[in-house]
């Protein structure tokens, strides 16, 4: 029997090193604009950090799939009592953070008290705004309870900021992110890149990829060729629009235009004059051309029209751009009846980012039609913040809404829309202790057409999300319902 | 010569303070809220003053510059707001990719000019002449930026022989090092080069004319030794002058050239730490750029007397 087992050993040997010799790639090289300032989820609303380590390095109870949907994580399943005000998690078992520690129902309570401390500095401390106490039931059962009813919960917690961290590498997580998912950090060269590489251990289906690196390649004119050379395979959000066409007619890429969850708004300050009068603004919603801006301000000109402040991906969208068509002699006669019908000279901010730097342009040619002369300034990102978000000094800025689900930011008191509908409010105040989903639809229906309605801001489009990789690698994200680079389906096909 | 140096060094720390003071009142006045931007639109305002209670942001004004000079002055450079680690280490870590991308430069530029503009100088009016000089005119005018994607287009997509950029670090050896920073030293030398030559044929036309270079001719030495050995050397200081702006230049001002080939080098750092108000990392790199120029200067000054011994008697 010896001679046979050992014959049978080198074939095994022969076959697996010959399967081996003929195995898929299992290297990544994504292409990312943005840097991420840190790798802390939980310490910052840098969409480049959780484009990163969401779902590849740090795992929450729940997560959001590549549709949006909330899928179950490292809670195996919940109950939820009937007055909906109690949530009983059922964790996972043999779960390890990539320090060896091991994760249990101490560090859900450790975590998300953690986020919601006085001196927390988790930039969506309103996700865990509901929640009153965390109680520890077994170190697989953790229960968590709400001050009322949250329609939005399993989905908040679905989010990067309300990741689980364990206490011991809590301080250390913007270095060294420690978390429990199915990718391990590596190494991090400031400016350069990001590695992550398997984690053996993982709880879950093993990854595809053996080792995965983030190139930060900042530079739009940079991106072809890095595609081109073969040095970066892999560009979620490939920054080029303009090259486009060239990397699209190349069969050694895939080009996939998906959906994004932003919402890119000309917004406007409604209580500053003359933008305070609801027929300016009807008039503005009426000039703005959203063909012509979308051509000339979206990547590639793929994005998608929007008539209020929702995502077309979501199922409870209404298409509501016809609510004031693209409509000139209208809209001088609504400026006609505001009593300025000679016009009026403003000023329009606009961020960095090419939408809106592009967008500005044409929509400043567009309202000097019926007479509203803008003076265009351009900003940085920290001026906008500064000047237009927290001084809420401007009349007119384009900003692109990217967070999932933000509708109810119009119900915000202090806001920097200056918005204020009490009708509007009471609709979100209800949404947010509903749970039925056939009711949040309806609410949700209603609180869009109440924007429209109001002509809050000039809903221009929905940022694509261009996303250009090799076309033998599948898995990546086509859609981008919140901003990740979920890499735990990636594989490369031969 | 010592008392030269100590004039030196107090002038240069005269320099560095007052730099300190326009960097940090520039940074005061300028708007923008390092919490906020890195919190972002939907943070409440809660968060954000813990965070800056956190940073430190919140005590008065001189009581910060004095902290953050005292600290500078001691070798303490402070901690990055964004990134929270010591600024010594960004720097260090730039530092590695931007001095032998500066010094690689500077040495192909060299290379280049200085043969190029004696080749020029000893044919003045002459065909060869006009030739060497419309190149450098060119390479004056070229954008360095656009020769860059030039050479990523040849050397990467189409040749494939070094990487499109990036840089893997010298942990995977000295040639994968040398590799990724090839193209870019060329694209930044190139330019720098065609001033070089420039300067070093008018200099040397200039030397060209004195007394003793006919002396030197008439005593019967050759052409060649004449120009290597008694013009060129004459002719060095304008030329030295010149490449001590171009490496003070090349150390942080290759910002353009870091994107194109996407680089991690100090004028990206240093970019970057602008758009996110990260304070600490702007005010400190910048006063180890005043240090590193006054260094240069100083360099350049001992050099002049390095190649004119007459400068050395002197003082």
């Amino acid at each position: 029997m010896k001679p046979m087992k050992s014959i049978l050993a080198a074939s095994l040997f022969v076959l697996a090193t010959g399967v081996s010799a003929f195995a898929a790639r299992s290297d990544l090289v994504l292409g990312i604009v943005l840097e991420p300032p840190h790798l802390d989820p939980t310490a910052s609303a840098a969409a480049a950090v959780d484009e990163v380590v969401y779902a590849n390095v740090f795992e929450g109870l729940t997560r959001i799939g590549p549709n949006g949907q909330v899928e179950p994580a490292l809670a195996e399943k919940w109950d939820i009592s009937e007055d909906g005000k109690t949530y009983t998690f059922h964790l996972h078992t043999g779960v390890k953070f990539h320090d060896g520690t091991g994760f249990d129902a101490e560090d859900v309570k450790f975590s998300l008290d953690r986020a919601r401390a006085d001196d927390s500095t988790n930039a969506q401390k309103g996700l865990f705004a509901a929640i009153d106490s965390v109680e520890v039931v077994d170190p697989a059962t953790v229960k968590v309870m709400l001050k009322q009813p949250q329609g939005a919960f399993l989905y908040n917690m679905g989010w990067g900021d309300a990741v689980m961290v364990a206490p011991e590498s809590a301080g250390t997580n913007k270095e060294k992110p420690v978390g429990t998912g199915p990718f391990k950090f590596e190494n991090w060269a400031k400016g350069s890149s990001i590695t992550i590489v398997k984690n053996p251990d993982y709880w879950g289906d093993a990854v595809a990829l053996d080792k995965a690196e983030f190139r930060i390649v900042p530079d739009a004119a940079a991106a072809v060729p890095a595609l081109l050379s073969g040095d970066v395979q892999a560009f979620p959000q490939f920054p080029a629009g303009d090259a486009l066409p060239q990397v699209q007619a190349d069969p050694r890429f895939k080009v996939v235009i998906g959906a994004t969850e932003g919402e890119t708004i000309l917004a406007t300050n409604n209580k500053k004059p003359p933008f305070d009068n609801i027929k300016v603004r009807q008039a503005i919603a009426h000039t703005l051309d959203r063909k012509a801006i979308i051509a000339g301000a979206s990547a590639g000109g793929n994005g998608v029209p929007i008539g209020s402040h929702f995502s077309p991906a979501n199922k409870d969208y209404i298409d509501l751009t016809g609510t004031y068509p693209h409509d000139i002699a209208k809209a001088k006669e609504l400026m006609k009846e505001a009593g300025l019908e000679n016009g009026f000279k403003a000023t329009i901010k606009l961020p960095p980012p090419a939408y809106a730097r592009d967008g500005g342009q044409i929509i400043a040619s567009e309202l000097k039609e019926i007479g509203i002369d803008l003076e265009i300034i351009p900003v940085e990102w920290a001026q906008w913040l500064e000047q237009v978000f927290k001084g809420k000094d401007y009349d007119l800025t384009i900003v692109s809404h990217t967070e999932p689900n933000d509708i109810g930011i119009y119900a915000r008191k202090d806001y920097y829309f200056n918005y204020d509908n009490p009708e509007f409010d009471k609709v979100i105040a209800d949404l947010d202790v509903t749970a039925d989903p056939a009711k949040r639809s309806e609410l949700l229906k209603t609180a869009q057409t109440i924007l429209a309605k109001d002509a809050v801001n000039g809903f221009l489009f929905e940022l694509p999300k261009v996303g250009v990789w090799d076309a033998k690698v599948e898995g990546l994200w086509e859609n981008s319902p919140i901003q990740a680079n979920d890499l735990t389906k990636v594989h490369w096909v031969d | 010569m010592t008392a030269y140096l100590l004039k030196r060094l107090a002038i240069g720390i005269l320099t560095l303070l007052f730099a300190s003071v326009v960097v940090f009142a520039v940074l005061e006045v300028v708007p923008g809220d390092p919490a906020r931007l890195m919190l972002g639109m939907n943070a409440t305002e809660d968060a954000v003053q813990a965070l800056r209670e956190q940073m430190g942001l919140n005590l008065p004004l001189v009581t910060r510059y004095v902290t953050w000079l005292a600290a500078f002055a001691t070798g303490d450079f402070g901690r990055s707001l964004t990134y929270s680690v010591p600024v010594i280490d960004l720097v260090a870590e730039r530092l590695v990719v931007s001095l032998p991308l500066a010094l690689l430069a500077l040495a192909l530029s060299t290379v280049i000019a200085i043969p190029a503009g004696l080749f020029a100088a000893a044919r003045r009016g002459r065909f060869a002449d006009t030739a060497t000089m419309g190149l450098a005119q060119v390479g004056v005018a070229i954008p360095n930026f656009w020769l860059a994607l030039l050479l990523v287009y040849v050397f990467a997509v189409w040749l494939r022989l070094v990487p499109a950029g990036g840089f893997p670090g010298w942990g995977n050896g000295f040639w994968a090092g040398i590799k990724a920073l090839l193209m870019p030293a060329v694209a930044l030398a190139l330019p720098q080069a065609a001033i070089l030559a420039r300067v070093t044929r008018s200099a040397l036309i200039e030397v060209l004319g004195e007394d003793y270079i006919r002396t030197a001719r008439a005593k019967g030495l050759p052409r060649r030794r004449v120009l290597w050995r008694h013009a060129l050397r004459n002719a060095l200081i304008p030329v030295l002058t010149i490449m001590g702006l171009q490496f003070a230049f090349l150390l942080a001002g290759t910002i353009i050239i870091e994107n194109v080939f996407y680089l991690p080098g100090l004028g990206r750092l240093l970019f970057q730490a602008i758009t996110q108000r990260d304070l600490i990392v702007v005010e400190s790199v910048i006063m180890l750029l005043v240090a590193a120029v006054i260094v240069v200067n100083v360099l350049v000054d001992l050099s002049y007397a390095a190649v004119d011994p007459r400068l050395r008697t002197r003082r």
